[in-house]
């Protein structure tokens, strides 16, 4: 690379810092996005990332509701969600300048593609003046760069069309923020090898672009700025960049590898749970059985026949798709078969907000069934724990023979983090109840303990059994409308459960055990509440926080917890489902806090909720 | 290991439909094709919805599952993929298989995953006391259609060799011999079978078939079409059912001298399913046999020559696109 030996570079040292890109959904910036947090990555850094798109695969271009978003937080390990403000935002057109704007704090730097600013690019955005120009950004620190003519000058000579050229610019951008935040280019030099290796003029039209931008930065005076963002303090291992969807995937294979059972997926196309049969789909082996269903009835019941001959059975949705497994979920309670469901929670009622995030399909996985029917609800709290959660939801679904519904959300499912890969000896091993001989085989008989039937499948030759819908014997499994017996099997369903709670390794308090204020959380508002009560902490304030991952059913420490307190904070991304289930659960006066808006909740929010409820005390 | 009998097949609960019901010369012949195909009991699941028929499940010594309303076929799908060496039947219904669960009949022809679909058609929601069903016919009075039905109904067999199943037939239920060998049929050919098995119900529609059963009318209503024969009937065997250019028609001959030229019917030919699987009475009779037997390779087949090795443990799949912290 050319060096600009007479330019003076800055170094601005920072622990963290967050850069979002913003564009035309067809710009390439979830590409460019997960380019840059893949680059993060490789660096050591810990880092977060969200991307945040509209519904249409193409809307109509240059307009506010088409814009598409990335935003990656990565520095130390103060990391744990990817940030409210934005540090550095990089703007395709105005559309994404406006609609970002609200991102950003004053002082921060936007990075701009003035070659898309313009007179009917800026009227579709509703701007009267070029705000590059007219000193309405006067808050930031502006850097513009005709990345349209840089790209054409670049690849004048390339043979490609205009339209083919300006495609490419997005890399441009990626460039020039390789050279700022010092990051290998060479894994993106290795992606668009790979990726365009059947098209070798785009290859090299991307890579030579990738390179000019880097280049531009190291050369131009108005780059006067490299910044080094601290590294992780990360467990030494292998890592990947995972998405929780990717980790949703993988966890149910490693499940079922370490049980030696066959991993089976049924779903259905939905956002934003697709991509976990996508990553499915490319996996597809003899013992990686995936299946793509005419319906989500269809999908979760090929699950449970998968389940019924023995295989380690799962599905994966979101809340319309929930909706319509419901049925099939009582089916499976009935019939105490292991099942895992994996949720990913978006906006609703109904279509709702197909690729924003939510938390409120609780009630729905708690109590969204006809008849006392039981299940575990657990949450991933991020990427990489849904790998974990997942796991753990496969080890107790086959411990318990039961369905285990995971909540993750759109949030964490399409946002990575780096993800340590577990040695097989990490990962815990599966218990069940051992069959017994032929002879003595009864489908609904039982361990004392864990009050789980035994797993018999065909072709087990000798345990041929009949088992379904309809009310079972306890212990034989024949049907029986007999009046006790309904009695002692809804007792059985319940109890089972609750046993459950047994597993829960004990809730880790977050922050000042002896503050008056304890800030609860569930699932993927983790990163958020942890982070914003660490920033309260250390200014000063008195302030605890817990996340439950188990919510049905709760943990046996949980009450004794919360009634230490002064005063409880729900914090979630609903109106108030959990906050409902304590008060109902414990008769305590929660404090319930909520939004609904489809972005995840930011520290920032948190940290606001945490000052204004320790100002009341 | 000595050959197993029907009997072998019959499990220790008692019985639980109407006496006369037709589901019991069913499971009859149920029993006795399991017998000869001759799989030991834990090669079959038997896969059930919600209904009269599908409490077949507990009446055989198999696997069996009994599951939800219409979603039979999906359940049963996931158990044949799972695992392709299993026999698996589908006892579904005219209201489990034709409505509720008409989508997943229709997409598990289409994948023509290798189900053994038997659809006992009594043309009533028998079980929750006696509706009209997809296949009630019009003008039938039943307590959901008091002024007589208005609906056009399913023909089943129409239905599923349009949409591609590779093995189609019809029985009645009180042919034992013919259902059985049907179902052995079906359990040789790959891929999906559907068999439509007309079941008298006691209750709610105890006269609705007699007409096919008494030596009476019944060869002059129905048809029995057999590979390799013309399409003959009636009591003096002096019909036929012949395909022509401008469609099938009815030709009438002197028994001992039939016309050479008759129509040979041929299960191999789709074209031949299509016009014969949508007779009818009034004007034409009502035809029994195998419409339809042709190789179509499997669903589950499919799958497993594609996906023909384990897979890697998730250190290898990830470790791709990883890298080391040191």
């Amino acid at each position: 690379m050319n060096k600009n030996n007479n330019k003076k570079v800055n170094i601005k040292k920072k622990n963290l810092t967050v850069v979002r890109f913003a564009g035309d959904s067809g710009d390439g910036i979830q590409l460019v996005g997960s380019q840059f947090a893949n680059a993060t990555a490789i660096s050591g850094n810990v880092l977060s990332t969200l991307p945040d798109y509209p519904a249409e695969i193409r809307a109509p271009q240059g307009s506010l509701g088409g814009v598409s978003g990335f935003q990656v937080a990565f520095g130390d390990d103060s990391v744990k969600n990817p940030g409210g403000k934005a540090d550095f935002l990089v703007v395709m057109n105005p559309a994404a300048l406006k609609v970002n704007l609200k991102y950003l704090d004053k002082g921060s730097i936007i990075i701009a593609n003035s070659g898309n600013f313009t007179e009917e690019n800026l009227k579709k955005a509703g701007y009267e003046k070029n705000p590059l120009e007219d000193g309405s950004l006067s808050n930031y620190r502006v850097i513009s760069i005709d990345a349209n003519h840089l790209v054409e000058e670049a690849l004048k000579d390339s043979g490609l069309s205009r339209t083919e050229i300006l495609k490419t610019k997005n890399f441009l951008m990626l460039g020039i923020l390789y050279w700022m935040f010092d990051l290998p280019i060479e894994v993106t030099v290795k992606w668009i090898e790979e990726k365009f290796s059947k098209k070798p003029v785009i290859m090299e039209a991307n890579k030579k672009v990738l390179f000019a931008g880097y280049n531009y930065a190291e050369n131009t005076e108005i780059f006067d700025a490299k910044y080094k963002i601290e590294k992780g303090n990360l467990t030494k291992g292998t890592y990947h960049n995972i998405t929780g969807n990717e980790a949703v995937c993988y966890a149910l294979i490693a499940a079922a590898k370490k049980l030696g059972r066959k991993c089976f997926y049924g779903s259905y196309p939905i956002t934003p749970a697709s991509e976990i049969l996508h990553t499915f789909a490319k996996l597809r082996k003899r013992d990686v059985v995936v299946f793509q269903a005419e319906d989500e009835i269809a999908a979760v019941c090929s699950s449970i026949g998968a389940a019924f001959a023995g295989c380690l059975a799962s599905t994966g949705t979101s809340g319309p798709g929930l909706a319509l497994k419901v049925e099939a979920l009582g089916l499976a309670v009935i019939s105490e078969l292991p099942l895992v469901i994996v949720d990913v929670q978006r906006g609703g009622p109904s279509t709702g907000l197909p690729t924003k995030t939510e938390q409120s399909d609780l009630f729905l996985s708690v109590f969204g069934r006809h008849g006392d029917s039981p299940l575990v609800v657990m949450a991933a709290t991020s990427p990489s724990d849904c790998f974990d959660t997942v796991y753990e939801a496969s080890r107790i679904a086959v411990k318990y023979m039961t369905p285990v519904i995971v909540l993750t959300s759109a949030y964490i499912a399409q946002g990575s983090e780096p993800f340590r890969i577990p040695s097989d000896k990490e990962l815990k091993s599966f218990e069940y109840m051992t069959l017994p001989e032929p002879e003595n085989f009864k489908p609904y008989m039982r361990n004392n303990e864990t009050l789980s039937r035994p797993w018999a499948y065909p072709p087990l030759k000798g345990y041929e059994h009949r088992i379904g819908g309809l009310e079972k014997s306890n212990i034989e499994g024949n049907v029986s409308y007999d009046p006790d017996n309904h009695q002692i099997m809804t007792d059985i369903r319940k109890e089972k459960i609750n046993r459950i709670a047994g597993e829960i390794p004990p809730i880790q308090i977050h922050g000042d055990k002896n503050s008056d204020l304890l800030i609860v959380g569930w699932g993927s508002t983790y990163g958020a509440i942890t982070s914003a009560v660490s920033k309260a902490v250390a200014n000063g304030m008195k302030a605890a926080s817990i996340n439950i991952k188990y919510l049905n059913p709760l943990p046996n420490d949980l009450e004794d917890i919360l009634k230490s307190y002064k005063k409880v904070v729900v914090v979630e991304e609903n109106t108030g489902q959990f906050a409902y289930m304590l008060r109902a659960n414990y008769l305590l006066d929660v404090v319930s806090k909520t939004k609904v808006t489809g972005q995840p909740y930011t520290t920032e929010e948190v940290y606001s909720i945490i000052e204004s409820e320790i100002k009341k005390f | 290991m000595n050959k197993l009998t029907p009997n072998d097949f019959a499990s220790n609960l008692p019985v639980k439909w109407c006496p006369g019901c037709g589901d019991f010369a069913i499971l009859t012949s149920v029993k006795k094709a399991m017998a000869e195909i001759g799989l030991p009991h834990e090669k079959y699941v038997v896969v059930s919805g919600i209904g009269c028929s599908s409490r077949f499940p507990y009446y055989v010594n198999t696997y069996g599952y009994h599951t939800i309303h219409g979603r039979a076929i999906p359940i049963a799908t996931g158990v044949k993929l799972s695992n392709p060496d299993l026999m698996v039947f589908v006892v579904t219904g005219d209201g489990d298989a034709m409505s509720i669960g008409g989508n997943h009949l229709m997409h598990g022809i289409r994948r023509n995953i290798g189900l053994k679909v038997l659809m006992f058609n009594n043309r009533i929601y028998a079980l929750t006391k006696g509706q009209a069903s997809p296949t009630t016919q019009k003008g039938s009075k039943t307590k959901t259609t008091p002024a007589g039905n208005n609906d056009y109904s399913f023909n089943p067999i129409a239905l599923a060799v349009s949409l591609g199943s590779p093995f189609v037939a019809r029985s009645m239920d009180s042919d034992l011999n013919s259902t059985s060998s049907i179902i052995v049929e079906a359990s040789k050919n790959e891929g999906f079978a559907f068999v439509e098995i007309i079941q008298k119900c006691v209750v709610f529609t105890d006269k609705e078939f007699d007409i096919f059963k008494n030596p009476e009318t019944k060869d002059e209503v129905s048809l029995k079409i057999e590979n390799g024969k013309p399409m003959i009937f009636g009591k003096n065997k002096n019909k036929a059912v012949v395909i022509e250019k401008s469609g099938p028609k009815i030709v009438e001959f002197d028994p001992t001298n039939p016309p050479s030229n008759l129509t040979v019917y041929d299960s191999s030919d789709i074209n031949m399913a299509r016009i014969v699987s949508s007779l009818t009475p009034p004007d034409f009779p009502l035809p029994f046999g195998i419409f339809l037997k042709v190789e179509k390779k499997s669903y589950e087949n499919m799958y497993y020559e594609e996906a023909n090795k384990d897979i890697d443990g998730i250190d290898v799949l990830l470790g791709e696109n990883s890298y080391e912290i040191n």
